[in-house]
């Protein structure tokens, strides 16, 4: 009897005191906020291959690209110190960072360089792989890239994240990755897939030490909760953020907010070999019943980020401050529909040699803002008399439908500096034969010239005006019709200082932080 | 002869039995589960290759190369019924294979979704059984007493709050305005306390009612008011007559909670970013990626078994009484 007494109030006391033990443990990382640093984001790790990643561990400052660049997209060194071009423009070599050290304390060789680079041009899908490489070398503390043909923008192709440099140690035997073991400011300390990775400043870098030696980054799935984690303290800096609950935070006045406007564009991805759109006024009239403002006021909650071009000012090379804007104008849609043969027919749909206007299009859920765009342009296009179907589904139908031919309209977003030289993503896009994310059965000879004289180099000084003849034909001829531009915002906690965030989102730059004095 | 078939109807024999029965049962639920998962996973529309790629290589990166990538290296081009008797072959050698994603094993990916699903149902059911049983042990010592009508309204306000509500509200509580526990993540004690909070209002209502309405009943049976006219003092009654007898439904219903509770904590764990078995499964389904939605399936449907045996051993424990005639005989 007092055996059972004594093992009920034991179990008691032993609840008891866990439950006191988690609160007591909560309440004292709220105390001590200053250690480590916590970064709360969408993005979550699945894999840790390169050409995978997403550029975790280079947004991280983990790994590094032989090549850099800076807020502009302009080239600086990175991994590599300089380079230089052989005059037929076939034989690059970059000179590495004396003494650099892998986070294993290896010394970065140029040998083990030349191997990251090999396998990362074995990946396909990966601009390096759709570069003209004839070899990989080390040349002493230098990397010889030799080219089958010249390429231009080369350098810049080797900032993009999929060439980040690994150490040996990182690749089994058959060079799968199964660890990360880059050479940047921060090393991995632990990491734990898909959600955990905690970094510590890496003792042996050679650059300005980092003022925040601990991170811990956290991938959180649902936007309401990263809001709720950023109000509530717990996290230093979030990512990711709806519109709605930035627009909270930012009323609530207890955070600040970073933003900037990415090179990234919401557009229309149209058919241009398709029976009803090949036809170049009714992909206009199109362009014109899209009220981008509103959408971008209401749905976006940002009326700046309305595109008036293909390129976001973010682009400022690409962007022309000249150009007509694209813009609303119902009369001006129908007026160009009438002139297509489109009339209105018994039920108000548009209607040709008895055949009505109808699309589908296509687009996916996981950036939110596409499928409420998706319904708002369905909506404009009724008002024409537009009949379209929107279907959502996975972010891969848009490049099955665009090979298999059955895509009529894609609404996604595309980023055009993911190479800071937004010419290598745009002649893939635009090339003669199209792309998954780009033209589709669209084809002009005098744009596919101009992309050609730039990337062979062969025409520096003309480069301007170049892309002044790229945006115009696009703006045109509307291969793709742009919706919106995108602003990138990060919440910061006023324990934190100096966060400025790169519209390349190549790097998160948290080794210029400071905790607030 | 006679004598020997005595000894095998021993009262040994029903833990024994149970077991053997179960271990048969868990044989023929993975086979069929795999099959199945399988078979829906190859008539879902779309091209898996693609999908794979898109969980691979991100909407920036999924293309056509890429899918032909993944079509080539999985061999997404043999017979389906291939691919199939290849993952039942490899599950015999209980080899769960690689996901067609991340490439990771599958074993050691689930391992973790699973014990921080389980982990977290665990200590939802605790927190829920400590409030719940105890509310309804003394709410029914007084039936229609205030503390009787004040669990009632319990019950019914703790069922009819949705759990992703009620996650918010706590979080908006005890994060956002007080300040004293996370809103979400994984990884530290404080992370289980607000999910398992979440997860335990709305049980511990039904554990209540569950609870109240057994040790009401109980109180009411002829052993029980025999033992108190033995001259049994009250607590003792209530220790070696009530709780024992409250034992036996109790466990049943907490069987069926568990399993409800486990599959049932994906928009708790979504909420606050739990990596649990909730969010491996509509990832697995959203990319076809086929091992680790089979493995998720299969370790689910492995658990229903478990759960269902540890049940039967824990009433057979506290309720020995005979189940089958040829004992009795």
């Amino acid at each position: 009897m007092a055996w059972r007494k004594m093992r009920a109030a034991g179990a008691s006391a032993a609840a008891v005191l866990m439950m006191a033990g988690c609160a007591g443990e909560g309440a004292q990382d709220n105390q001590q906020p200053h250690q480590p640093l916590k970064v709360v984001g969408q993005f979550e790790l699945h894999s840790l291959d390169p050409s995978t990643s997403g550029g975790f561990f280079t947004r991280l400052q983990v790994a590094e690209t032989l090549v850099d660049a800076d807020p502009q997209g302009v080239l600086r060194p990175g991994l590599a110190t300089g380079w230089d071009t052989s005059p037929d423009g076939l034989t690059w070599a970059f000179r590495l960072r004396p003494d650099a050290h892998f986070h294993d304390g290896t010394p970065v060789t140029a040998a083990s360089v030349a191997a990251a680079l090999d396998t990362a041009r074995g990946k396909a899908g990966t601009p390096l792989s759709e570069v003209p490489v004839r070899a990989i070398t080390a040349d002493g503390q230098a990397v010889k890239v030799a080219l089958a043909k010249p390429f231009a923008p080369l350098a810049a192709v080797l900032a993009h994240t999929s060439t980040q440099i690994l150490a040996p140690s990182s690749y089994t035997v058959d060079r799968k990755v199964t660890e990360i073991v880059g050479s940047g400011p921060y090393r991995i300390k632990r990491l734990e897939q898909p959600a955990n990775i905690e970094l510590a400043a890496f003792e042996q870098w050679q650059g300005q030490k980092p003022a925040i030696t601990e991170v811990k980054y956290q991938a959180v799935g649902r936007s309401e909760s990263r809001a709720l984690m950023a109000e509530s303290g717990q996290s230093d800096v979030t990512f990711g953020m709806d519109p709605t609950s930035l627009q909270r935070l930012k009323q609530a006045g207890e955070v600040d907010i970073a933003d900037v406007t990415l090179p990234r564009t919401i557009l229309l991805k149209v058919n241009a070999g398709h029976e009803i759109l090949g036809d170049v006024r009714v992909r206009r009239a199109l362009s014109m019943a899209l009220d981008r403002e509103s959408m971008a006021t209401a749905l976006l909650r940002d009326p700046e980020m309305a595109a008036t071009q293909l390129f976001p000012p973010s682009l400022p090379q690409w962007h022309q401050k000249s150009i007509t804007a694209l813009s609303h104008d119902p009369s001006g849609a129908r007026e160009l529909l009438a002139r297509a043969g489109w009339s209105p027919g018994p039920g108000g749909t548009l209607e040709r040699n008895g055949k009505k206007f109808t699309v589908t299009l296509r687009t996916f859920p996981d950036r939110p803002e596409l499928p409420i765009l998706a319904t708002a342009i369905q909506a404009k296009l009724k008002e024409l008399g537009i009949a379209l179907e929107v279907k959502i589904g996975n972010s891969s139908e848009i490049p099955a439908g665009h090979q298999d031919g059955s895509l009529e309209l894609g609404l996604y977003a595309r980023n055009y500096a993911l190479v800071p030289d937004a010419m290598v993503t745009l002649a893939d896009d635009f090339g003669p034969d199209g792309a998954d994310h780009g033209a589709m059965g669209w084809n002009s000879p005098a744009l596919t010239s101009t992309l050609n004289t730039m990337a062979s180099g062969s025409d520096t000084d003309g480069s301007a005006e170049g892309r002044r003849q790229v945006t115009e034909i696009l703006q045109s001829e509307l291969p793709v019709i742009p919706v919106a531009w995108y602003r990138q915002s990060a919440v910061v906690s006023q324990r934190v200082d100096g966060l400025v965030l790169d519209p390349l989102e190549r790097s998160w730059r948290l080794t210029d932080l400071t905790w607030t004095k | 002869m006679t004598a020997s078939i005595t000894t095998r109807r021993a009262p040994a024999a029903p833990a024994a039995r149970v077991l053997r029965q179960r271990a048969v049962q868990a044989v023929g639920v993975v086979f069929l589960v795999s099959t199945a998962c399988f078979a829906i996973v190859q008539s879902l529309p779309g091209d898996i290759a693609y999908r794979i790629a898109a969980g691979r290589y991100g909407y920036d990166q999924v293309t056509a190369a890429s899918a032909d990538t993944v079509r080539a290296e999985l061999g997404l081009d043999r017979p389906a019924w291939q691919q199939l008797l290849d993952w039942l072959g490899d599950l015999i050698s209980l080899d769960l294979g690689n996901s067609l994603v991340t490439g990771a094993d599958v074993a050691g990916e689930l391992g973790l979704y699973f014990s921080s699903s389980l982990q977290l149902a665990a200590a939802a059911l605790v927190l829920a059984l400590a409030v719940g049983a105890t509310g309804g042990a003394l709410a029914a010592a007084r039936p229609g007493g205030a503390l009787d009508r004040i669990t009632t309204f319990w019950v019914s306000g703790a069922r009819a709050l949705p759990p992703f509500l009620l996650g918010l509200v706590l979080i908006l509580v005890f994060s956002v305005h007080l300040g004293v526990l996370p809103a979400a993540g994984h990884g530290e004690a404080s992370n289980f306390v607000l999910p398992a909070a979440t997860l335990a209002v709305g049980l511990s209502g039904l554990f209540a009612r569950v609870t109240r309405d057994a040790v009401a009943q109980i109180r009411q049976s002829e052993y029980v008011r025999f033992a108190a006219t033995k001259g049994l003092g009250g607590r003792l009654v209530f220790l070696r007559h009530v709780l024992r007898n409250t034992g036996v439904t109790l466990i049943a219903y907490v069987g069926v909670q568990m399993l409800i509770l486990i599959e049932g904590v994906i928009v708790v764990e979504s909420l606050f970013a739990w990596p649990g078995l909730g969010h491996a499964l509509v990832h697995a389904i959203f990319w076809r990626d086929i091992p680790m939605i089979q493995a998720t399936a299969v370790a689910l449907a492995l658990l229903v078994v478990v759960l269902n045996t540890v049940v039967d051993l824990g009433s057979l424990a506290i309720d020995p009484r005979p189940r089958r005639r040829e004992v009795v005989l």
